[in-house]
């Protein structure tokens, strides 16, 4: 009995001892580990190994004096996977060009999830201590999105491209906003993106053959091609026993880009423009009446919608989201069942930039990644190709817009050509640093002025109660 | 030469005690005590992190206080009294009848060890854990088990909203925190009784007091001490409350902010602001009130004879 307790008792001090330890390895875990998933903030790291069976040379990359890791940071695995695939030649398919990592250098993958803010919330931190690091454990390259692409463009923790060595012919094929958006106040461009994402409606084919008598991209778009036509089908929908929208946040895009002014102004006030109250006006009477689901971006009953049994004619979805994220979630069962059209409003939704860390130990490794996967238009005709996303290629894209190429998921569509048709248009003119914020803070806000527990001056004052919290020095504008 | 003779004659082996209880004080030292110093410190400054820039520290006074008060403090310290008041009187009630059922001599219940790891068990499982899971259960599409539930019952029509209503998105949370510390404090309490002398019930039980009597009359009053600890450490732990409703709502506090407890709000100002002046302020404002509680219960669950009994000792050796 005494052993016994004895025993018992150095167990319970090993296992102190054990969680005393895993705390500590939680903040930067071991290569493959993985730390419990907390809400929004989950970390995991991922180790690509050197392209040894790849054998080709990187050309560029002077891989003599470079660092042996190649550090990323990013908030899903979207971008490792095209890395690995197109890049280092690591993954299971790999593509035959693929240059591969030069020899004795491994590229690891630091992922935290995106919401709360807190990819940005652990990269400001990672980019701080940036200064005191050196040799493998800097962090080389990092992703971010267009909602808050300013916070970083505008900082010194981004390198200007062209110091790279990217030149202006590299450049050349970019679409324009692509750019504009990772300009800085003095003209220099500090990140490159390989995708451009611009929104369409994504419908499904059964409902509205049921709905409107034709699952025609045009006839649906006939249908939804302002907001008036958008709300009769809406109308429609309803009597047939479906929902036009599935949730509070569906058509906030839409709304929100096309935006009179930055959500910031000069004087850090806070601007709401007309166009979100018009969103907030439609999504109260979209909700009273029954044409939505009532669910939320991203819950699980928003993404049930998009199963083969969701009964929600469409979603405003942008280039990742229809072969990222609606084809994932459609299944087997919905392939074949969707369409896409231009909708009501030109909008953008999201997108991924790639920029080079400050103080980066692999800066020619670097600058060779970005060539090959954001100025090759033939790496990027083959990421269209094999992946059916768009990419940041006009003269590539524009060759298959009016080529056959067509996508079985789609039934059959061309939608190259309906994203290459609105690609030019998209305007990113005015955006600000704090748009994810604040765009979170606002759908939070007016999602119980939806659900009918407040009003909308109630909502209004949660809101900015919100940023209060997040952003002290803003305040509301008279 | 014999002063030091007579100095090795007085060695003292206090010093070992100061030696032994030294990490203590200085883990506290450097873990809470600088820290809590610099907490308020901060409190008087302005001092934020935001769009990658760093704003202060610059010395603002009570500024952060002015602006805390101002603001909506009152309503979050309301919210999670609210919450903890509705999950601590069940937690008690139910706590003090299981401990008097435990121990209770002429029940003679069986297996009570297996029931005592039972109760206790949803307290080993991490907080954010089982709100997940509550979150998944309550869930307010058809996918939760009960709406699902309900909806086949036909006692609802379409999936009920669970957390958009400030009621049952409070309730659940309540019922979260009653179920990790009911076996908790039922633990406790059974100690408590235990150590009451059983000749006492014994003798009360010839004198015909029923069980009822022999509860209020006997086993209250003498485990007050234990109940005072209960109290104190629950409310302690209701005025941090912070992972439970957190995770349930996605650090929203939603439905309109009345979920919202004040450590909530503390942290709001942490994540993405860093926001290290209102959150100090709130930091120290919350300190008070829990300091203030604190005080407060101890002083109405003082034992009342102890002053008296002082102040005789104090009385006779004035006579004397």
């Amino acid at each position: 009995m005494k052993n016994f307790k004895k025993n018992i008792a150095l167990l319970a001090a090993l296992a102190c001892a054990g969680t005393m330890l895993a705390g500590c390895t939680s903040d930067k875990p071991a290569e493959g580990g993985d730390t419990p998933a907390a809400e929004g903030g989950d970390t995991t790291t991922a180790a690509a190994d050197g392209g040894a069976d790849a054998g080709a040379d990187t050309g560029a990359a002077d891989a003599a004096d470079e660092g042996k890791v190649l550090k990323i940071c990013g908030w899903n695995t979207e971008f490792q996977g095209l890395f690995e695939t197109y890049y280092a030649g690591t993954s299971e398919t790999p593509y035959a060009k693929a240059p591969g990592l030069p020899e004795g250098v491994t590229a690891e993958f630091i992922i935290t999830a995106n919401e709360g803010n807190a990819y940005q919330n652990k990269l400001d931190q990672d980019l701080e201590a940036q200064a005191g690091k050196s040799g493998d454990d800097l962090i080389d390259m990092f992703l971010f999105e267009a909602d808050y692409a300013l916070k970083y463009v505008n900082s010194d923790y981004t390198m200007d491209v062209k110091e790279l060595g990217l030149t202006d012919a590299d450049l050349a094929e970019m679409y324009q906003y692509t750019k504009d958006i990772c300009t800085d106040s003095n003209g220099a461009l500090k990140g490159v993106s390989w995708q451009a994402t611009p929104g369409l409606f994504a419908y499904r084919r059964s409902i509205a053959k049921d709905v409107l008598g034709s699952d025609d991209p045009a006839t649906v778009q006939e249908a939804v091609k302002d907001w008036d036509a958008f709300n009769a089908t809406a109308a429609a929908a309803k009597d047939k026993g479906y929902y036009m929208l599935s949730g509070y946040d569906d058509a906030y895009r839409t709304f929100s880009n096309n935006v009179s002014a930055p959500w910031v102004n000069d004087q850090n006030q806070i601007v709401i423009d007309d166009n979100l109250w018009k969103w907030v006006d439609q999504t109260k009477e979209f909700t009273d009446k029954g044409y939505n689901e009532k669910t939320s971006l991203w819950s699980d009953g928003w993404s049930a919608g998009q199963s083969a049994d969701g009964k929600v004619f469409g979603y405003f979805y942008s280039t990742w989201g229809i072969n990222f994220t609606l084809k994932g979630n459609a299944g087997d069962a919905g392939f074949g069942d969707w369409g896409v059209c231009e909708g009501p409003q030109n909008y953008y939704w999201g997108g991924s930039w790639i920029a080079a860390a400050k103080g980066t130990d692999n800066k020619a490794l670097v600058a060779d990644v970005m060539k090959w996967m954001t100025c090759n238009g033939e790496t990027m005709t083959q990421i269209t190709n094999d992946t059916q996303d768009y990419t940041n290629n006009a003269a590539a894209m524009n060759a298959l817009a009016s080529s056959d190429f067509k996508s079985d998921f789609l039934g059959g569509q061309n939608h190259i050509a309906l994203f290459a048709e609105s690609a030019p248009k998209i305007d990113m003119s005015n955006i600000s640093g704090y748009d994810q914020g604040l765009n979170e803070s606002f759908q939070a806000a007016f999602k119980d002025y939806f659900d009918g527990t407040v009003d909308k001056d109630t909502a209004l004052q949660n809101f900015y109660t919100a940023v209060s919290e997040k952003y002290p020095e803003l305040t509301a504008a008279e | 030469m014999a002063a030091p003779l007579s100095r090795r004659k007085s060695i003292s082996y206090s010093k070992w005690g100061y030696f032994f209880i030294a990490p203590f004080f200085i883990i506290y030292a450097i873990f809470s005590l600088i820290p809590l110093i610099d907490t308020f410190k901060n409190s008087f400054f302005e001092y934020y992190y935001s769009q990658l820039k760093w704003t202060g520290p610059n010395f603002v006074g009570f500024d952060n206080y002015k602006m805390v008060l101002s603001g909506d403090l009152m309503k979050y310290f309301g919210n999670t009294f609210i919450i903890w008041i509705i999950g601590f009187i069940p937690q008690i009630v139910v706590s003090l009848a299981l401990a008097s059922w435990f121990t209770d001599l002429r029940l003679k219940l069986k297996a009570t060890g297996f029931f005592k790891v039972v109760i206790y068990l949803p307290n080993v499982i991490m907080a954010a854990a089982i709100s997940m899971l509550f979150y998944s259960i309550f869930s307010e599409y058809a996918i939760g088990p009960i709406n699902s539930i309900l909806l086949n019952a036909g006692a609802i029509t379409e999936p009920y909203k669970f957390f958009s209503y400030t009621t049952s998105t409070r309730l659940i949370i309540a019922g979260i925190n009653f179920l990790m510390w009911y076996g908790n404090t039922t633990i406790m309490l059974m100690a408590a009784i235990m150590g009451v002398d059983t000749s006492l019930y014994e003798s009360a039980q010839i004198d015909g007091a029923n069980p009822t009597q022999t509860f209020w009359k006997i086993t209250i009053p003498l485990i007050r001490p234990i109940l005072l600890y209960v109290l104190v450490t629950s409310l302690i732990g209701g005025i941090q409350m912070f992972d439970i409703p957190s995770v349930i709502t996605n650090a929203k506090g939603a439905p309109n902010r009345t979920t919202m407890t004040v450590v909530m709000y503390l942290n709001n100002y942490l994540t993405t602001g860093k926001n290290y002046g209102m959150a100090g302020a709130v930091s120290v404002i919350l300190f008070i009130v829990a300091a203030v509680l604190s005080l407060l219960v101890f002083y109405l669950m003082r034992d009342k004879d102890a002053p008296k009994k002082k102040l005789k000792k104090k009385k006779g050796a004035n006579l004397l």
